[in-house]
């Protein structure tokens, strides 16, 4: 018999394992959705895992209400489209104290509309395991990371004691309160993803792909005008320029790249001759050494 | 000879082509492993670098993070593109396992970057477990360490049967063939009782590249591979699918009356529709009706693949069973010898009771023999009555239900398992199953006529347990004895269990090691569960100061039969009683391990009864248990009325 699995087949033949691991093994999954590729990713797993059933957990949205429109057009028709139960939860003390990327900066936006937003989402709906899109070769701290990640009550995750994870063997075993995030993509690569969208045609949201786009210069980003929330400084001006983005977060914390990359084809072409890491788009990153290490103890994704 | 990934730019009209060729890569997982500082972090960074993995702006960021944390002066520091945590920079080492990713033109690998260090031996064997190859580092001024051999035993054990040798920092030695040739006959004369079915030695500087992805000239006396091109080219295939079939059902899909879909992921074998399967414990057979997957049925599924089966039967099944072949169907047993590599602080234990885990099966399981510790540094067998972190033992185990599996050498999806603490949840060790016991084969449940139910109606009672626990000299004997005075003057049918008397017995093989104390209570809670079996009310009054075996214990008893009394006087009031003149003696060094002294006391955190002797007398506690046990019979004797029967 010669009966190879291509690196695909395996990569997905994981996480589909994952996934039904955790909905056979605890009480109230949720699985959270970004809307980005990895996310899109995801859902398509998720929906492979339990076919013909439909996935037996909710999606969770933490909307940190700067999100790019187009991201949330695309959520609300994926969701309408594939029937699945999308739940939104935003930081309403924050909005109310208008916490916003540019008067409070990257770091405590992030902090209070996402990082804080997400535990009081876990903690309203009581989850005991959340799925993530993250992939160990997105960052060197995630790299650290266990499929099957144990989270204290208070949400913290403590790098240097992880529980041992044997084999395919997931200790699935937590007390009321502790909560386990799980990435049935840790082992793909950025290059796999999109591969991977490319080969079962999944839907991902335009903003990928190339066209041309009313872009500020700032801080040696290119950043989507989205709004009009977003205020002109001294010397700016809006250019229309033709790019695409290598990874989605909030518009005024996400870097456009120059490309006129429009199909999924030329995007898998240009990764392969991408000379800088998709997270160098990503404002969140660089604010300070181990940065992400110190968001995922506090309970980042 | 350049290793350079396809960086290079691929006409977009090509890139479905590119991908299929792609697709046709295998994929190698290794791991490297080693002692401190024998340079694994490095290797690694170098193997990235070489290979065109490390993006610009990482690249810019290494160069800072080396100017801050380095340790190799003005060159840049590899090791910190995988220390990823803060503490592993600051401190300068590697504390968990970092996963990296690259590729070749010709593979795909993922990379485990695994600790030296002892203490995080759990986090190098996280790595391994899913690994088929691995690199020992051994620096070349040091030879063979301690943890070379650990880690290479720990390999063996989780199957790993391919090494690469590598002899790094050559540069240091002056690239000295003889130094190389030492290293490498020590390194054979140790580990040829390992099962390695290969072991390449390369001399390499993983800091300056030698020999890693391109020969090194200082090194023109070796004649072998580098080692980007054996990790390109050498074969692991351990060939899953030509294993008989084992299919671990992990979750029953059932969305409609119309569908009932058993899910997993094949472990080994294939399978076809219209295949004939056996239910692992039951034996039940049926056939494959349909093998469901999203975007259409298949005809055929291997090994490694996730899928759904529809069977034609409603045979029972559900998660934790196994779909097998009928021809050579797993091991089915509940006693089985195991090698177990203990990870946790909290020594293993004979007869604490551990949850084992395998892929999808749960069920509780205690040591029962700890046969013997493997030295790591010589195979040597010793006698041991616990097994300490990072050790290495022979086990036999007996689990609560039987679970099905193969031995590990012969599948290692379905010979391996994990055990975790009851309380704490961590995960404790990791197991490969040798083979089982025939013992279990061959005694099984004799099905008696007269039930408990009745045995415990002719004394018109309803059994129970009452556990006391609490320090030496808390009360725990004389509150005991009067509560049985009273209940017998009531015609009940009593019996008190008490520690002193039984280790005159039943127990005076045992001492008060920590080990031999859970062999103690394990003992006495079979007795009082035999005796609450044959209808009794029976009154333990044991220290047990181990939360671990009162769980046991109460996993043992019927539901709502365990009653838990913690005898609650603090330590002070216990020392000044001090009935035996035991604490006397213990405080003074004459007795070790002596309970609230040198060992410790984990006072129980829901107790079904509480008492706080502090100012009161032994007539008052007893009348609290007496209020407790009325109060029960009445609820049950209420539940059973409304019940029907």
């Amino acid at each position: 018999m010669n009966i190879a699995l291509t690196h695909l087949q395996r990569l997905e033949a994981e996480s589909i394992h994952i996934f039904r691991e955790v909905a056979a093994a605890f009480a109230k999954p949720v699985m959270l959705y970004s809307v980005g590729k990895d996310s899109s990713v995801l859902m398509h797993l998720a929906m492979k895992a339990f076919y013909p059933a439909k996935p037996p957990f909710p999606f969770l949205h933490v909307d940190t209400t700067w999100k790019f429109r187009e991201m949330i057009a695309f959520r609300d028709q994926m969701a309408q489209k594939l029937g699945f139960d999308l739940l939104v939860h935003v930081n309403e003390d924050g909005v109310r104290d208008n916490i916003n990327p540019f008067d409070h900066g990257s770091n405590t936006h992030t902090h209070v509309m996402k990082t804080v937003a997400l535990r009081q989402a876990l903690d309203k709906y009581g989850f005991d395991a959340a799925f993530g899109g993250a992939r160990r070769d997105e960052e060197k701290s995630r790299a650290k990371e266990r499929i099957f990640s144990f989270r204290n009550a208070q949400h913290v995750w403590d790098p240097k004691n992880q529980r041992p994870e044997m084999w395919k063997i997931f200790n699935t075993r937590i007390a009321s309160g502790e909560s386990i995030r799980v990435f049935p993509l840790s082992n793909w690569t950025e290059l796999d993803i999109w591969q991977y969208i490319l080969q079962e045609d999944i839907p991902i949201v335009p903003l990928y792909f190339a066209k041309e786009r009313p872009v500020v210069e700032r801080d040696g980003m290119l950043i989507l005008k989205d709004d009009e929330r977003m205020q002109l400084r001294p010397g700016e001006t809006v250019e229309n320029r033709l790019v695409r983005f290598r990874t989605l977060g909030c518009y005024p914390l996400t870097g456009a790249i120059e490309s006129d990359a429009d199909t999924l084809e030329a995007i898998v072409g240009e990764m392969l001759t991408a000379r800088t890491s998709e997270r160098q788009g990503r404002l969140i990153d660089r604010d300070e050494a181990g940065s992400m290490e110190k968001k995922k103890r506090e309970g980042y994704f | 000879m350049r290793h350079i990934m396809a960086k290079s730019l691929a006409p977009t009209d090509g890139i479905r082509d590119y991908m299929t060729a792609q697709e046709k890569k295998s994929l190698l997982r290794f791991l490297t492993c080693g002692s401190v500082d024998d340079g694994k972090s490095t290797l690694i960074g170098r193997l990235l670098s070489d290979t065109k993995q490390i993006f610009e702006d990482q690249l810019a960021a290494l160069e800072r993070d080396s100017r801050k944390h380095g340790t190799t002066g003005d060159d840049i520091d590899f090791a910190l593109l995988v220390d990823g945590l803060e503490a592993e920079r600051e401190q300068g080492i590697t504390i968990d396992v970092a996963y990296r990713f690259f590729a070749t033109p010709k593979r795909k690998f993922i990379v485990a970057d695994t600790p030296g260090h002892e203490q995080y031996t759990r986090n190098m064997a996280t790595g391994a477990s899913t690994a088929d190859l691995a690199i020992v580092l051994i620096d070349a001024r040091q030879g063979v360490l301690r943890q070379t051999r650990r880690h290479s035993i720990i390999a063996s054990l989780l199957g790993i049967r391919h090494v690469v040798l590598a002899v790094n920092k050559i540069d240091l030695v002056g690239f000295d063939k003889t130094v190389f040739e030492r290293i490498v006959e020590d390194y054979r004369q140790f580990s040829h009782k390992l099962g390695f079915e290969t072991i390449v030695p390369i001399p390499m500087s993983a800091r300056y590249g030698d020999n890693v992805t391109s020969r090194s000239v200082k090194t023109d006396w070796y004649s072998g591979p580098t080692l980007i091109e054996h990790l390109e080219t050498v074969s692991v295939d351990e060939a899953a699918v030509e294993l008989p079939f084992r299919f671990p059902v992990q979750y029953v899909n059932r969305p409609n009356l119309d569908f009932r879909g058993f899910a997993g992921t094949i472990a080994s074998g294939s399978v076809s529709q219209g295949d004939e399967v056996v239910v692992a414990k039951s034996g039940k057979s049926s056939r494959v009706k349909r093998i469901v997957a999203h975007g259409g049925d298949l005809n055929q599924a291997v090994a490694g693949q996730a899928i759904t089966l529809v069977l034609d039967d409603e045979v029972e099944v559900s998660r934790g069973n196994m779909l097998v072949s009928p021809a050579a169907r797993p091991q089915v047993a509940d006693q089985f010898a195991a090698n177990i590599v203990w990870f946790d602080e909290h020594a293993l234990l004979p007869g604490r009771s551990y949850i084992l885990r395998t892929e999808t099966d749960q069920t509780s399981a205690t040591v029962t023999d700890l046969k013997y510790r493997v030295n790591v540094n010589d195979f040597a067998h010793e006698a041991a009555k616990s097994l300490e972190m990072n050790e290495v033992g022979i086990c036999n185990l007996s689990t609560r239900a039987p679970i099905a599996f193969d031995t590990f050498a012969e599948n290692r999806t379905t010979g391996a398992f994990i055990l975790i603490d009851r309380i704490t949840n961590a995960t404790v060790g990791a197991g490969m199953i040798l083979h089982s016991l025939r013992r279990a084969e061959n005694i099984h449940w004799q099905s008696l006529d007269v039930g408990k139910r009745g045995r415990a109606d002719m004394k018109n009672q309803r059994p129970a347990v009452f556990w006391f626990t609490g320090l030496s000299g808390s009360g725990k004997s004389t509150i005991a004895n009067l509560f049985e005075k009273k209940l017998f003057a009531t015609g009940r049918h009593t019996y008190i269990l008490d520690g002193d008397n039984v280790r005159h017995g039943l127990n005076r093989d045992l001492g008060f090691t920590d080990a031999d104390r859970v062999e103690n209570i394990r003992r006495v809670a079979e007795v009082a569960r035999l005796m609450a079996d044959a209808g009794l009310i029976v009154i333990v009054s044991f220290i047990s100061p181990f939360s671990a075996e009162r769980r046991m214990a109460r996993e043992l008893m019927a539901d709502g039969e365990f009653v838990e009394v913690f005898v609650d006087t603090p330590f002070e009031e216990c020392a000044r009683r001090d009935p035996k003149g035991l604490y006397a003696r213990a405080l003074n060094g004459e007795i070790k391990n002596f309970t609230g002294v040198d060992s410790p006391y984990e006072a129980p955190e829901n107790p079904e009864i509480h008492l706080k002797t502090l100012g009161k007398s032994a007539e008052e506690m007893v009348e609290a248990l007496e209020l407790w046990l009325n109060e029960r019979d009445i609820a049950e004797d209420q539940y059973d009325a409304g019940g029907g029967i």
